[in-house]
């Protein structure tokens, strides 16, 4: 019997409408592209495809739809920028992966779990890309704990706000 | 191994999307570090989804804020047209004072049968849209294909070069800024002309590399495009130099302020067109700094013309006045061109009375060929200043 931390009302499993599917990745995809041009240290801190795809992948709690979820919205950030399509695909992969796993064990509802669930899938995607840019691109890389730490709860801060407002588009199965 | 493959579903399908993914990687890798062109088709997509929602915002956003530009926002219009009219005539002495250096350097260039890129066109561009990545630093502009746009053309600012066209789409292109890690730029130093290649860092910094350790290289100084790398033409503006230390194998670490804002960047133009072609020295000066002066100061009006105008004696004051240095009315006899210049020009120091040879201050000189005498004409008395280059 698997052990899990959450009551039956939390394990309960979300789905979403067709266009909320769509919409919110490229939403989420187009504010990443669009806000730097007016505040151009955003991309530096905040990762907004990366905050959909932990939602959708917690809010689901299945691991497949999770790290399909991720890699297709990694993929899809992959082709907006100019280095080989896949760095940001597998980075994200890993993240929807663990966090639908995660969402089954554990209760991720509450603003204080959200926060720390989502600096730490940062922190992991951020490892995942590095090590994948570094080892497999050869692109220069510089890690830095601090800034790493600021910018996970930057955006963990954001996400709890982001996924209030995703939590309206939720549909009970 | 029913029992096992179900058992452990999830992770073989994830060790499966992660495999394909990082073979694709492998394979593109592989092809080319930096050409993006194989991935062309997929890249697409993305970009297509995304683009019209930038290109629309960007629409709106420029709508409201020329509606509040043109009709709410006019104080102080009239000091800064004032203040503005000022500049431009500050500006239209100076350019009179460089033309005369370029004029000096084409003649120099011809002489060595030197050949130069010059622009002939460009396009202009808005900017839509960025890599939305720190680690990816492009930007989206609203022109492609259709407007003339082609891989591996320059993009500029006024300020300075800002990078070149990585991917072309149909309406769209991607531009690679010059402080990207995979970007580089082949430039001069202004004053020192050392050469070496301008690189952008990781965390989106501009670098001046390949400077060897022994040489002298000031803070302030002025970084522009040596043409070498035949993307940008040569002398484009790049940046200042901010900071010098000592880096590793012997080279130099400098550090450039780019002169274009990079990480504001609205409006951009595109080199469409450069052309290779011999310098060619031209034949006559256009303007001179004090004809410009003699434009803009009061003069006396103009008798009604009379038929004694045309003689000959009433020529020489004017061409004199016109000061001794003017080869553009190459025909010291005209009148129409001297005469209205004449109370002006003495004003503005081009003295009628200057002995020959004898310089003004304030004045421009610059050598020129003396004035050839119409055979047809006779030419008793010239004027005495016009004789002969000084």
């Amino acid at each position: 019997m698997p052990i899990t931390y959450t009551s039956g009302e939390q394990t309960e499993v979300y789905r979403f409408s067709v266009p909320v599917t769509i919409g919110v990745p490229l939403l989420a995809l187009f504010l990443q592209a669009f806000v730097p041009l007016r505040f151009p240290r955003f991309a530096a801190y905040f990762d907004l495809p990366l905050l959909v795809t932990i939602f959708f992948a917690m809010a689901r709690r299945n691991p497949i739809s999770g790290l399909f979820t991720g890699a297709v919205i990694g993929l899809a950030q992959d082709m907006l920028g100019h280095n080989p399509i896949g760095i940001y695909g597998i980075a994200k992969t890993v993240v929807g992966y663990g966090a639908s796993s995660l969402g089954v064990k554990l209760d991720v509802e509450n603003a204080g779990a959200r926060l720390l669930v989502t600096v730490g899938f940062y922190l992991v995607h951020s490892a995942v890309y590095f090590t994948v840019a570094r080892g497999m691109v050869n692109m220069t890389q510089n890690w830095s704990w601090s800034s790493g730490v600021i910018a996970g709860l930057a955006n963990g801060v954001l996400g709890v706000g982001v996924y209030f407002v995703l939590d309206r588009f939720k549909q009970r199965t | 191994m029913e029992s096992i493959l179900g058992r452990y579903r999830n992770l073989i399908i994830l060790v499966g999307v992660l495999f394909l993914q990082v073979l694709g990687l492998a394979v593109q890798v592989k092809r080319s570090a930096t050409d993006a062109r194989d991935t062309r088709l997929i890249r697409i997509w993305a970009v297509g989804a995304i683009t019209p929602f930038e290109r629309g915002l960007v629409w709106i956003e420029n709508g409201t804020g020329n509606i509040w530009h043109s009709y709410f926002y006019l104080r102080g219009v009239r000091a800064e047209n004032r203040q503005l009219k000022q500049e431009i005539e500050q500006m239209r002495l100076e350019q009179v004072r460089l033309s005369q250096d370029a004029e000096q350097a084409r003649r120099l260039q011809t002489l060595l049968a030197f050949k130069e890129q010059y622009i002939s066109k460009t396009v202009a561009a808005q900017v839509i849209g960025s890599g939305g990545s720190d680690l990816s630093r492009v930007i989206y502009i609203d022109k492609g294909e259709s407007s003339g746009v082609r891989r591996d053309m320059a993009v500029i600012t006024s300020d300075g070069v800002v990078g070149k066209v990585l991917m072309v789409y149909p309406s769209v292109a991607q531009v690679l800024l010059i402080n990207d890690q995979s970007s580089g730029v082949g430039v001069i130093l202004e004053k020192s002309r050392l050469q070496g290649v301008l690189r952008g860092t990781a965390n989106g910094e501009v670098v001046l590399e390949r400077v060897m350790s022994d040489e002298q290289v000031p803070v302030g100084e002025n970084v522009l495009t040596s043409g070498g790398d035949q993307i940008f033409p040569k002398g484009l503006p790049i940046g200042t130099i901010a900071k010098v230390g000592s880096g590793k194998d012997l080279f130099l670490n400098i550090r450039i302020k780019p002169a274009a804002n990079l990480s504001k960047l609205e409006e951009v133009l595109v080199l469409v067109e450069k052309q290779d072609r011999q310098a060619m020295a031209e034949d006559s000066v256009r303007v001179r700094a004090a004809d410009i002066l003699a434009q803009r100061l009061p003069s006396v009006p103009e008798k009604p013309a009379t038929a004694n105008e045309s003689a000959p004696e009433t020529k020489a004051p004017a061409a004199h006045a016109g000061d001794e240095e003017d080869v553009t009315s190459t025909d010291p006899t005209t009148p129409a061109k001297t005469a209205p210049r004449k109370p002006a020009a003495a004003a503005a120091g081009a003295s009628a009375q200057t002995a020959p040879g004898q310089s003004v201050p304030g004045q421009i000189k610059r050598v020129t060929e003396p004035p050839k005498p119409k055979t047809s004409q006779p030419q008793a008395n010239p004027p005495a200043d016009q004789g002969g280059p000084h």
